[in-house]
């Protein structure tokens, strides 16, 4: 390795850090006001025009915030799990390509590390549940690793799905693979299940177990404060701009797609831009969630995960190899794809125990209700 | 203590009917029947609150599903509980009252007829110091665990300060 | 509670013991659950009270009548002008007070926005429990529309010591009516609009459907009242099974469930809350000017005696036994708060299921800590 290399290296991952720390902090005021909206409340408005200094004074109060040690914390481990949980989230960024040239080091096996390194954030999430000596915490850790059980398979089939599509595991060419047609519309089994798969990595509703508020009172992150907590906060938004940016790489067709007239820098500008539209609007469906739906239970998402998710990953790339294999139209996968979405989606709304409960509740009218008392219920023997 | 008539409050039909049907199937001389306002009223001795209870649990004409309070009154010179009863089913009620001796007050828990009764057992025995017997965990309920003397009693202070 | 139940014969752990509460997001205020818990099962449930314990009761004893009333306010402080009516009730029942129709008709109006205020707060509560962020904010901003009407009729927000016993305390004001149709209209609006973001929600579904059905025997038995009682499928309500005030005057459903799972105890309040309005608008049509006050002594002096009145509180059946020597402050005051009787069932109906059910059940259960320990 020449010393120019490693100079690119170091002041590229610098600048990645920087670039990713301003956008986190562009993500929180954008998630509150986007979740403030929905809530027909204004969000935050007193930090600068429309609070939009909101995030600057929030690190400036996180830094400035004292850090708590539990006495009863295992030290070394409470202290590491933050920085095991951000050095993942950042590591996944070196191969996520801006555009064509802007990418710290395209890897022929991109997919493959990106899905190897994202794991490794639960073993922060489990470090920060057993470091900080709290039983909630453990709960939330533990919860944790129950849901990377459940995920990471359909996670991994949706994206070899895609591989399998492009003949390639490096991202970029997975995007101008995708210059004529994006995944999305090809594969859009792929895209579903690896948006269900990526919220349940990132712990965003509904499947925000592992630090449900209302149940373990923020799991793993219960006992931290100060910049510990931001850290942790950080690699939170970092890793839901990496499965946004990852949608739009593996499924709307990055930059590539549609294709622009433009060539040379315009292009290169053009493309940055474009893909960060595409990103965003991942990251405002998924804010969109939040603001909507509830939280799965533990039970719920691990059933869901292993009784949908992974026999329809499998589906997806029977699918997908079959049309490679006898070198069809792509329209062929798009047609069995929807069918399949179409198919499961009428068997879940079928499920009678999910069935519509509106028949359950009658309305009686008092005046029949007045005169009539309610007829003998149950054995008056066994009580 | 007695109140004084009623005008306008007077015992609704069902209510009435319970009062003639009780004497019957209740079958005890010990046990008064009288009114109040518009509840029917027994009094019974604290060693048949158990058994009368069951009875009237269990009777199908009867059917008091519900007990809907169970309170506790320190009258200085006896301790009164109350036990008001509701049925769903014929929607007639009444009212148990049994005499204590505040000295050693003791009864039988009714809490394994009506499981409503176990947190209002508890409670009395929290504030009253009534001893509920076979209650399946007669601990402190609302007052901390360590707490002395039984704040519900007349014999507790209230609080200093005077009406200006 | 034995602490050491979670150490089997060789002394080993087998399950840990977790305190949920009294600082706990989702235990509605200062309640301690105290959990055994077996993986996230749950084996064993032990709820610990009594930290807002006030002694209202005993209070009670200490002040007249009529400040009796404002103590009422601060017991189920979410629906507060029930808890004044059922003081008010008992304490006109032993002076046997004529009670002008007015004031009748302006206490169950304002009765009735309160049960809805005090739904719409379980609604809100309710889906922050099930892990949905938006509903506590429509809920609140609905239930902020019946507080700013409460201001504008009886001066406070929360602690309103407008009930008064033999009426109220004084005659709506001008403009009232206009107003009241104005928030009744964003009120039908607004819980259809509740309605769709949440009922038929799929994830909402699958954490309430099914989730610590209650056999009607078990919730009799227990004491539960109210919309809990309701949802198993028992036909219930203190209004009309013993009708006080002019509620016989009115056409209104009772929503009726059918399983008593967590589900049906959330739609039985919504339905609640459209019988509600249609008492309300029926009232309005009904209300005609009159005297608001009975005709009585300033000093309230009741005679010696004791009576017990029930009230159909948004909890349930909301009792109030007073005891009455003839002086000037009662002898004994014993609230039946129907939020007690109905946690009491907890501990039965958390057995065998996940934690995050438990938040589910325990929201399910509309509890308010300010009644059940007094």
């Amino acid at each position: 390795m020449s010393w120019q290399n490693l100079v690119f290296y170091v002041l590229g991952a610098v600048g990645l850090i920087i670039f990713l720390s301003l956008t986190v902090m562009v993500l929180t005021w954008i998630e509150r006001k986007f979740l403030a909206r929905i809530q027909q409340r204004m969000g935050p408005m007193r930090v600068g025009p429309h609070g939009l200094l909101q995030p600057i004074a929030d690190v400036i109060k996180l830094i400035s915030k004292e850090d708590i040690l539990p006495s009863w914390a295992d030290k070394p481990i409470y202290w590491i799990a933050p920085l095991a949980i951000f050095v993942p989230a950042i590591a996944i960024w070196v191969t996520i390509p801006f555009s064509e040239t802007l990418v710290l080091q395209n890897l022929d096996l991109g997919l493959f590390y990106i899905a190897a390194i994202s794991v490794l954030s639960v073993l922060g999430l489990v470090m920060a549940g057993w470091g900080s000596a709290n039983k909630y915490s453990m709960l939330g850790g533990l919860r944790a690793v129950g849901q990377l059980i459940s995920y990471e398979i359909p996670f991994i089939m949706a994206i070899l799905g895609v591989a399998m599509l492009s003949q390639s595991l490096s991202l970029i060419d997975i995007i101008n693979d995708q210059s004529k047609i994006a995944n999305i519309i090809v594969q859009p089994i792929g895209f579903l299940i690896f948006l269900a798969a990526g919220l349940a990595e990132l712990g965003r509703t509904p499947f925000d177990i592992h630090h449900a508020e209302s149940e373990v009172v923020g799991g793993p992150f219960v006992e931290y404060s100060g910049a510990h907590w931001a850290i942790i906060q950080l690699a939170e938004y970092v890793n839901t701009f990496a499965i946004a940016a990852l949608i739009a790489v593996m499924f709307l067709g990055g930059w590539s797609w549609p294709s622009m007239p433009f060539s040379g820098i315009p292009h290169h500008l053009l493309s940055v831009i474009w893909f960060l539209i595409k990103i965003y609007a991942v990251i405002l469906l998924i804010f969109w969630i939040r603001g909507t739906y509830p939280r799965l239970r533990i039970d719920q998402l691990m059933s869901f995960g292993w009784k949908v998710l992974v026999p329809v990953s499998f589906i997806n790339i029977v699918f997908t190899g079959f049309v490679r294999f006898y070198n069809l139209h792509w329209s062929i996968l798009t047609v069995l794809s929807l069918i399949t979405i179409g198919s499961i989606f009428y068997l879940i709304y079928k499920t009678p125990q999910q069935s519509r409960g509106e028949n359950s509740i009658r309305i009686v009218p008092s005046k029949e209700a007045a005169s009539r008392p309610p007829e003998n219920y149950g054995d008056v023997n066994v009580r | 203590m007695e109140g004084t008539e009623h005008k306008n409050i007077v015992l609704s039909e069902v209510n009435q009917k319970l009062l003639e049907l009780l004497p019957s199937i209740l079958n005890e001389p010990d046990v008064e029947y009288g009114t109040k306002i518009d509840e029917v009223v027994l009094n019974v001795p604290s060693n048949l609150i158990h058994p009368i209870c069951k009875t009237l649990h269990l009777n199908t004409e009867l059917f008091f599903d519900y007990l809907r309070c169970l309170s506790v009154v320190d009258y200085k010179d006896i301790l009164e509980i109350n036990y008001h009863l509701f049925s769903y089913t014929k929607r007639h009620k009444m009212v148990l009252k049994c005499e204590l001796n505040p000295k050693k007050p003791v009864i039988s828990s009714v809490s394994n007829i009506w499981k409503a009764a176990n947190w209002f057992e508890r409670e009395s025995h929290d504030l009253f110091g009534v001893v509920f017997k076979d209650h399946p965990s007669l601990d402190r309920l609302l007052l901390p665990d360590d707490f002395e003397g039984n704040p519900g009693l007349k014999s507790y202070p209230l609080h200093e300060y005077k009406e200006w | 509670m034995e602490i050491n139940k979670n150490v089997n014969e060789s002394g080993s752990m087998v399950d840990m013991l977790i305190n949920m509460g009294p600082q706990h997001p989702s235990t509605h205020g200062v309640f301690r659950l105290v959990l055994q818990l077996d993986g996230e099962l749950i084996v064993d449930a032990e709820p610990h009270i009594g930290y807002l314990h006030r002694g209202s009761e005993k209070l009670c004893e200490a002040e007249s009548y009529s400040q009796v009333v404002t103590l009422f306010d601060r017991l189920d402080y979410v629906a507060n002008l029930n808890g004044e009516l059922a003081f008010c009730m008992a304490a006109e029942k032993l002076l046997e007070l004529e009670i002008p129709d007015r004031a009748w008709y302006i206490r169950t109006i304002l009765c009735e926005l309160n049960r809805i205020a005090s739904h719409m707060l379980f609604y809100g509560v309710y889906g922050l429990d099930a892990g949905a962020m938006t509903p506590v904010l429509y809920g609140f901003r609905e239930r902020e529309r019946i507080q700013s009407l409460f201001e504008q009729v009886t001066g406070a927000r929360m602690m309103h010591n407008y009930i008064r016993i033999g009426g109220v305390k004084e005659d709506l004001p001008s403009g009232f009516e206009n107003k009241l149709y104005s928030v009744i209209d964003e009120l039908d609006a607004a819980i259809e609009e509740c309605d769709e973001l949440l009922t038929q929600n799929e994830a909402f579904l699958a954490r309430t459907k099914n989730v610590s059905r209650l056999p009607i025997e078990d919730a009799v038995n227990f004491g539960v009242t109210g919309p809990i009682l309701r949802s198993t499928g028992l036909i219930e309500d203190v209004r009309i099974s013993e009708p006080y005030g002019i509620y016989d005057r009115f056409d209104f459903g009772i929503p009726i469930g059918n399983t008593g799972d967590c589900w049906d105890r959330y739609y039985v309040r919504m339905q609640e809350m459209r019988e509600s309005l249609s008492i309300i608008k029926q009232a309005m049509k009904q209300i005609e000017p009159g005297e608001i006050q009975a005709k009585m002594r300033r000093i309230v002096r009741p005679p010696e005696g004791e009576c017990f009145v029930r009230t159909e509180s948004p909890r349930g059946d909301l009792g109030v036994f007073l005891v009455s020597d003839g002086s000037q402050n009662p002898y004994r005051v014993k609230v039946r708060a129907p939020s007690f009787a109905n946690l009491q069932a907890i501990k039965h109906m958390l057995e065998g299921v996940y934690v995050a059910d438990a938040v589910v059940i325990l929201g399910s259960l509309d509890i308010v800590l300010g009644e059940v320990d007094r």
